[in-house]
């Protein structure tokens, strides 16, 4: 997994609650058997138009939003089905941090797993940078792990929350699997205890 | 001992190791697999060179992809083949049972997995797919996973898990006849929303909840996730014992008699406290039906849908406002009477033959409206047989509607079952996002009594109508 220590970045607003995860990478882009190659289908539905080509009222097609690392989006993101495909198309796309007030609990799991940062901020904060990038949409913010806080806009400093074991896990570029393999010993000990 | 909720034992029973300032490694019974979201998980099994650990606690079966349609079993595409074919070496390398397309013990992973026995109370239940909180009707801990958790689990049996609170939802009451299962859980979405849920898990108590049968408790349980919930439980009963007694999988013998008594302490003490509790009040349901494009717009069907100005909040009356123009829909107006175009009856949350039985009730001797297109999709193959035993699939096909072959179907519409842009559709499934059955399709979510009165009318139907004549 790759490392997350500091991101600074233009970001990308979008303004819509409860983004499910349907919209984020519909069902029929499942099929496919790898993690890589998702980026393109990231939004299919409010990305291209019926012939195919890209929506120019769709933020994600805006120049603006070229090359950007952070999304800003409504409450409850990536609510909807386990799929972790989101985050590989989300990943795939280029970013590296989502921004919101809330996020569903499984999307918010397999973001942490595949270095996607989700920073949950008050609606204030949020209102706050939404408006700004969306006045100026080359507004940088700046997320910063080791203090678990967001700047920019001059003076705004927020703090954002993440479980110890998390962050251990962004900070360092571990993957989960290895640490849990590390309690073999304890596992087949429960094993034996309850067959 | 301090009192504890029926989840606050099951997680107990299950935390191999706890250390500080560190999420638990939590054991997990049953690790439930798919077509979907297990290729990329082998995959990294193999990259690392390791096995799978318990092979034996791993059931896999194909069902988002494959086709339903009983003329021509055809897989939709190229890459849902490879993706079928991919399951079955895997679980053939690996040592895996594979419920295969065709296999007559195939069909929904949520509705085999406690139709063959593998659910039962206590066991902690994994898949990679959100609607695995269904099993949580036995008592079970059960919840849906992404794939690097997959790989998790097939490599160690566990996961790593911060435990989550506890919300009890109770419904007390007695639901009038025409208000089902279905209208309880839509119910408790549009109270609390999509997300009211999240970062709990569900215990659904009171005498509205013990008076469901296993069916029906497995649909309330199925849509925990649409309030945000990762999983939903019900404390085990006499109904969960009955119903597992004798299935391939359960417990035989000396060894049934020691389970049920196991699992009748699976049952939240006197004097435990939830971290919260929300109430609805079963008298007062009527069918349900949503309107907009997440499980939480919903409402009564006898009602109007908002007006815009019902919302105070910025954002949410700019994301309902944003959903009455997909759904083509006029705010502050009735719903019952709008036209629709397909009804489909199937999926994890209503493919049981309780609510096979149900929508037969409304389709038998009545003919399907002109112009409607009405799928019925049975959960598995044991239902199946089990509705053709009963003779409901001819009443479904003297109706005209389509008497289909077990699969995900409508619900995810990767397998060649779809709606067309526009079409608007009564759904017994369990999400109504944007293009969730099918880009551009419309999505009104209901009971199995609701889409079959839908299917009879051709338009928004409130059952009741149907079943009082």
């Amino acid at each position: 997994m790759a490392k997350f220590t500091t991101l600074t970045s233009h970001a990308v607003p979008l303004p819509a609650d409860n983004v499910d995860t349907d919209q984020i990478i519909p069902a029929r882009f499942l099929k496919v058997t790898d993690k890589h190659g998702l980026g393109d289908s990231l939004f299919c539905d409010w990305r291209y138009l019926k012939d195919g080509s890209p929506n120019p009222d769709f933020v994600l097609n805006e120049a603006a939003s070229q090359g950007a690392q952070i999304l800003i989006a409504g409450d409850n993101f990536g609510s909807g089905s386990s799929r972790e495909h989101a985050p590989w198309a989300l990943v795939g796309w280029g970013l590296r941090a989502i921004i919101s007030t809330g996020f569903a609990d499984i999307f918010k799991s397999n973001s942490l797993k595949n270095g996607l940062l989700p920073v949950e901020v008050s609606p204030e904060v949020y209102k706050q940078l939404m408006q700004a990038v969306q006045l100026d949409r080359t507004t940088k913010i700046t997320i910063d792990l080791p203090t678990q806080s967001v700047t920019g806009l001059g003076s705004l400093e927020a703090t954002f929350p993440i479980d110890a074991f998390s962050k251990h896990c962004l900070l360092e570029g571990i993957d989960q699997l290895g640490y849990l393999l590390s309690f073999d010993e304890q596992i087949t000990g429960y094993e034996q205890q309850r067959p | 001992m301090e009192p504890r909720t029926l989840f606050q034992k099951v997680w107990d029973n299950h935390v191999v190791v706890q250390e500080p300032d560190r999420p638990a490694v939590l054991y997990i019974d049953l690790h439930l697999i798919h077509e979907v979201t297990s290729p990329q998980a082998f995959t990294g099994l193999r990259e690392r060179g390791i096995t799978v650990r318990r092979p034996d606690k791993t059931v896999a079966t194909m069902d988002h992809s494959t086709p339903t349609d009983p003329k021509a079993l055809k897989v939709i595409d190229d890459q849902a083949r490879v993706q079928l074919a991919m399951l079955e070496s895997n679980c053939e390398e690996f040592g895996i049972t594979c419920y295969s397309l065709g296999d007559s013990r195939n069909g929904i992973v949520h509705v085999i997995g406690p139709e063959r026995g593998f659910t039962q109370p206590g066991k902690t239940i994994v898949c990679g797919d959100s609607h695995t909180s269904t099993h949580g009707a036995f008592g079970a801990l059960a919840f849906g996973i992404g794939t690097s958790e997959v790989e998790h689990v097939l490599a160690t049996q566990c996961l790593l898990q911060r435990k989550p609170k506890t919300l009890e939802v109770r419904v007390d009451g007695r639901l009038m006849p025409g208000v089902t299962a279905k209208d309880i859980i839509l119910a408790l979405c549009a109270k609390i929303g999509t997300g009211g849920a999240t970062g709990y898990v569900i215990e659904y108590t009171g005498s509205a909840i013990e008076s469901l049968d296993m069916d029906g408790r497995m649909t309330v349980c199925n849509m925990s996730i649409e309030a945000g919930a990762r999983a939903g439980m019900i404390a085990p009963d006499e109904a969960t014992f009955a119903y597992l007694k004798g299935r391939e999988f359960a417990p035989k013998g000396a060894d049934w008699d020691a389970a049920v008594e196991r699992w009748k302490q699976l049952r939240t003490d006197d004097g435990a406290t939830y971290d919260k509790t929300v109430t609805i009040d079963a008298n007062t349901l009527g069918p349900m039906i949503t309107y907009g494009t997440n499980p939480g717009m919903g409402m009564q069907i006898s009602e109007s849908t908002p007006k815009v100005d019902a919302f105070d909040d910025g954002s949410q009356k700019a994301a309902y406002e944003k959903a009455m123009r997909y759904m083509d829909l006029e705010p502050g107006a009735p719903l019952a009477g709008q036209k629709v175009d397909v009804v489909f009856i199937g999926s994890c949350t209503n493919s049981r033959i309780s609510d096979l039985r149900m929508a037969a009730g409304v389709f038998s001797g009545r003919r399907v409206a002109d112009g409607v297109r009405t799928l019925v999709v049975p959960g598995s193959h044991d239902i199946k047989k089990q509705a053709e035993a009963e003779g409901l699939d001819r009443i479904f096909k003297e109706a005209g509607a389509e008497w289909r072959e077990p699969g995900c179907s409508m619900c995810i519409a990767m397998n060649g079952d779809n709606l067309e842009p526009g079409q608007y559709a009564v759904s017994t499934s369990n999400r109504n996002f944007e293009g969730r059955q099918g880009k551009g399709g419309r999505t009104f979510l209901a009971s199995p009594l609701t889409a079959a009165a839908a299917a009879i009318t051709g338009e928004v139907t409130d059952p009741r109508s149907l079943l009082l004549s």
